[in-house]
């Protein structure tokens, strides 16, 4: 029988096909990252990423933004991991299946899709107005804490439910309670994928802008916050700022912001590489 | 001659998962420092049965039982606290089943969750537990070592003496051997041989001639019924039933 195609033929086309497919996933992300160092990192220096911002934000650094979003992620974490990864372990180690636990689930699933901006409105109509926080960093934490929850949940119950079904039998074969089996036996070999999860989301709420548009964001406040029912200056919306709300401001200094902020996040992502590649290597089962 | 004591009685037991009987209306006792072999083909219930006496059954939601199992005359659903009679009732899994943590760490795992506490004490138990699994002399050097690194018949061993540290009555194997070389295999044989001078133990196994070697008393498992229970020797020679002697001849299962 004759073929249509020579099978060493066929070999090089699918692989140039997969490889393209590759290729074109990271050409983006690689572009990006170089035009914003090349354009960016020529006003990068101590003073850019220390001191106040000066003349409505056309000169002088971008300190306080960098701290505000600090504060943000920081608030996020105090809030969005403990609820996080207690109702995982709900969900994964306590709920019977039945319909209440099917519509938690499809709660999560949806909050998951829902889009930032919504969230935003959601913290203003709630944090803000209702529980008059005001336009805070509580009020901003919160609502991105709400925003990244579902991808807290999600990772944080796959981690859990990625642990033997033998290490469970194990400790409750040696006379342990549910509780004694979730702290000692499961949660220690699920911690690295749920720390993996949760500064992955973290790392997303350090660059919402939408969310803190109305909850917490300053446009311009050349100081720090005092507290936090105090408002807050952020990277993200600081960006927006530059590139459409202030007329004549040098290019570089946005392209300068950006680096801060695709740095920050690159370096949180590049700790969940280096936190699973240890647990990895530690992983024997 | 000793007395004889009944360890455990197990009085018309039957088990189902989500209404699927896996066993049918059991009835026999188990005697203090024996050996009991169970045998039986696959899903014959034999695992089923050992799930029973220490409840770890009760971990499925679809699982139910009708019957009485007593334990030192004492209804493990009524009369036991579920821990506590998982503490008596030691288990031992067909794989090695070492937690991801230290040989130390595995040993004191149920003491610690029962609340004993304090350097000293927990160390003797460890030593205890080890030398009565015939561990002690191949790890007392490495014993703050993964677990995992011990070879496949070391893991077994150390989950007996996981087993022992909690100073149980009755240790139930659940076909230790079966993913164990000739050699190690006949180093756990021999612990349960100086094992059942202070416990009693239940043996279920695959290996026909396993139970042969090992048990006392050997009980034949068929499609969640019990067959035949009686002395080893009976069983291979002069087996009551038909379908035992089919089995234990290698006609199935």
């Amino acid at each position: 029988m004759k073929r249509l195609l020579d099978p060493e033929l066929e070999e090089k086309i699918v692989f140039f096909f997969l490889f393209l497919s590759t290729l074109i996933i990271v050409a983006p992300v690689i572009l990006v990252v170089v035009v914003i160092i090349v354009r960016g990192s020529s006003v990068l220096n101590w003073e850019f990423l220390t001191t106040m911002p000066r003349m409505g934000m056309r000169a002088g650094g971008i300190f306080p933004a960098i701290a505000g979003t600090f504060y943000l992620v920081a608030g996020t974490l105090i809030f969005a991991l403990p609820v996080g990864i207690f109702s995982a372990i709900y969900l994964s180690e306590y709920s019977k299946r039945n319909a209440l636990t099917r519509i938690i689930e499809l709660a999560i699933v949806n909050l998951a899709g829902v889009p930032s901006v919504v969230f935003g409105l959601f913290g203003l109509g709630f944090f803000v107005v209702f529980l008059r926080f005001g336009a805070s960093i509580l009020a901003g934490s919160l609502t991105l804490g709400v925003m990244v929850l579902p991808v807290i949940i999600t990772t944080s119950r796959e981690a859990l439910q990625s642990v033997p079904r033998s290490f469970r039998e194990v400790s409750y074969s040696l006379g342990a309670t549910r509780w004694q089996t979730i702290r000692h036996a499961v949660l220690p070999n699920a911690l690295p994928g749920i720390l993996t999860g949760a500064i992955l989301s973290l790392s997303r709420a350090a660059g919402e802008t939408a969310p803190i548009l109305f909850t917490v964001a300053a446009f311009y406040l050349p100081r720090l916050p005092k507290s936090i029912f105090d408002q807050a200056m952020a990277l993200p919306y600081h960006l927006y700022v530059l590139s459409t709300q202030v007329p004549n401001v040098r290019l570089e200094l946005q392209y300068g912001t950006a680096l801060v902020l695709v740095g920050l996040i690159i370096i949180a992502n590049l700790i969940t590489v280096i936190i699973r590649s240890y647990f990895r290597a530690r992983k024997q089962w | 001659m000793v007395k004889v004591t009944e360890k455990i009685k197990v009085t018309n037991l039957s088990v189902s998962y989500a209404g699927e009987p896996a066993l049918k209306n059991v009835s026999f006792t188990v005697r203090e420092h024996e050996i009991l072999g169970v045998i039986g083909p696959a899903s014959s219930g034999k695992t089923t049965f050992l799930r029973t006496l220490n409840r770890l059954n009760d971990l499925d939601p679809r699982y139910e039982y009708s019957g009485e199992v007593l334990i030192d005359d004492k209804d493990i659903y009524q009369k036991w606290n579920i821990f506590q009679l998982r503490k008596k009732v030691g288990m031992v899994f067909a794989l090695p089943s070492p937690l991801p943590i230290s040989i130390f760490e595995n040993l004191v795992y149920g003491p610690r969750r029962d609340g004993v506490w304090g350097r000293k004490r927990l160390e003797e138990i460890v030593e205890r537990s080890l030398k009565s699994a015939f561990l002690w002399d191949e790890v007392k050097d490495r014993l703050h070592e993964s677990a995992l690194k011990l070879s496949g018949g070391q893991q077994q061993r150390l989950c007996i003496a996981r087993t022992l540290a909690l100073e149980p009555a009755v240790i139930l194997f659940d076909e230790p051997c079966s993913g164990l070389d000739p050699i190690s295999t006949a180093k756990i044989e021999e612990a349960m041989q100086e094992l059942k001078k202070k416990y009693t133990l239940i043996l279920v196994t695959n290996n026909t001639k396993q139970a042969a070697r090992v048990s006392d008393r050997v009980a034949f498992f068929l499609m969640g019924e019990l067959v035949e229970l009686d002395q080893a020797q009976k069983i291979f020679t002069v087996p009551k039933d038909k379908r035992t002697e089919g089995y234990v001849s290698g006609r199935y299962g």
